[in-house]
């Protein structure tokens, strides 16, 4: 039987200000796409951004023909990760989506295998991990490293979620079970993530992890203040208390 | 059951028996010494669940991977991409 040949691959691009690397991250998934075989198409969602990222994305298009980009562009009132997910899973004809980041910290390299761990033990989602593994960082200093753990270990004491990343979001789910924790999931930001993978194993969905190095080259520029910290343990305490 | 009504239930739970044992209500008495031993468990346990925590996150911390060949990968990918899109049109 032929591997998957059947399947069709969704990656879904949210993007603000991304007019630099978006062709980067697009050349990157098509050549890696072509080289596994797989059928794909990227899903890019811009949120207005002021920097030409949708003209360079409508070039895009016209390089690598508009079944495998497909460009939308998003109401720029109350965007957030959840609306541009939903916003682009209506144009999404694939049966499995990816969802990373558009600013080259996820290298679509490692989607292949996301793809054949998802079909060795027929998972649901199969979440990406810095944690494990050979999984990592590049450009993160002691005390963003520190941060990291220390917020990964909190997490795992009070949820026990089974998946050692949480809020890591380059991920591999199935169409159908994306679309399901969309409506359920309610949280922002990196809580988000982390909801998704806790109501998914409420509902019984299995998660297969992957390790994967994360090559942070934003870090200089945005640092991770007092106010994503209280924000995260106020999003993780209403998860305890209400998942 | 959310994870608050889990840790909530399994609290109250050893909490009562703790306290059954430890702070001995008159009817179920145990010897002394056992007694004794069983008052200051709670906050023995606490000092041992934070050293626990401080040796995991710092364990951790140690073993985080640093991703220089990723990094290094990266860069030349990038050179790659520049070069072949630019070829095929992309004004940039």
């Amino acid at each position: 039987m032929a591997a998957g040949s059947a399947d069709k691959f969704s990656v879904l691009l949210p993007t603000y200000n991304e007019r630099e690397n978006l062709p980067l991250v697009v050349w990157l998934l098509a050549r890696t796409f072509q080289q596994s075989g797989n059928n794909f198409e990227i899903i890019i969602i811009d949120d207005g951004s002021p920097d030409g990222t949708q003209e360079v994305a409508k070039q895009l298009e016209k390089i690598y023909g508009s079944d495998k980009i497909v460009m939308r562009k998003t109401i720029s009132v109350l965007f957030s990760l959840g609306t541009a997910y939903i916003h682009g899973m209506k144009h999404a004809t694939g049966n499995f989506i990816v969802i990373m980041d558009a600013d080259l910290s996820h290298h679509p390299k490692f989607i292949p295998e996301f793809i054949r761990k998802q079909k060795e033990g027929d998972f649901d989602i199969v979440s990406g991990t810095r944690y494990k593994g050979n999984g990592g960082v590049y450009g993160w200093d002691l005390k963003r490293k520190l941060i990291s753990r220390g917020a990964n270990f909190i997490t795992q004491v009070l949820l026990r979620p089974g998946a050692s990343d949480l809020t890591g979001s380059f991920r591999l789910y199935r169409k159908e079970v994306l679309q399901k924790l969309m409506e359920k999931c309610v949280s922002k930001g990196y809580v988000f993530q982390m909801e998704m993978i806790v109501r998914a194993r409420q509902l019984g969905y299995t998660v297969g992890e992957v390790p994967i190095s994360f090559v942070d080259r934003v870090y200089g520029e945005s640092k991770l203040g007092g106010n994503e910290i209280v924000s995260f343990l106020k999003g993780l305490l209403t998860l305890f208390a209400t998942t | 059951m959310t994870k608050l009504g889990q840790w909530l239930c399994g609290l109250a739970l050893l909490g009562s028996v703790w306290a059954a044992l430890a702070l001995a209500p008159p009817g179920l008495r145990l010897p002394g010494p056992y007694r004794q031993a069983l008052l200051p468990l709670p906050v023995y346990l606490l000092v041992a669940f934070g050293c626990y925590s401080l040796a995991t996150v710092g364990y951790r911390l140690a073993t985080f991977n640093d991703c220089e060949e990723a990094a290094a990968e990266l860069q030349e990918h990038i050179r790659a991409a520049r070069e072949d899109l630019g070829r095929r049109g992309l004004r940039f």
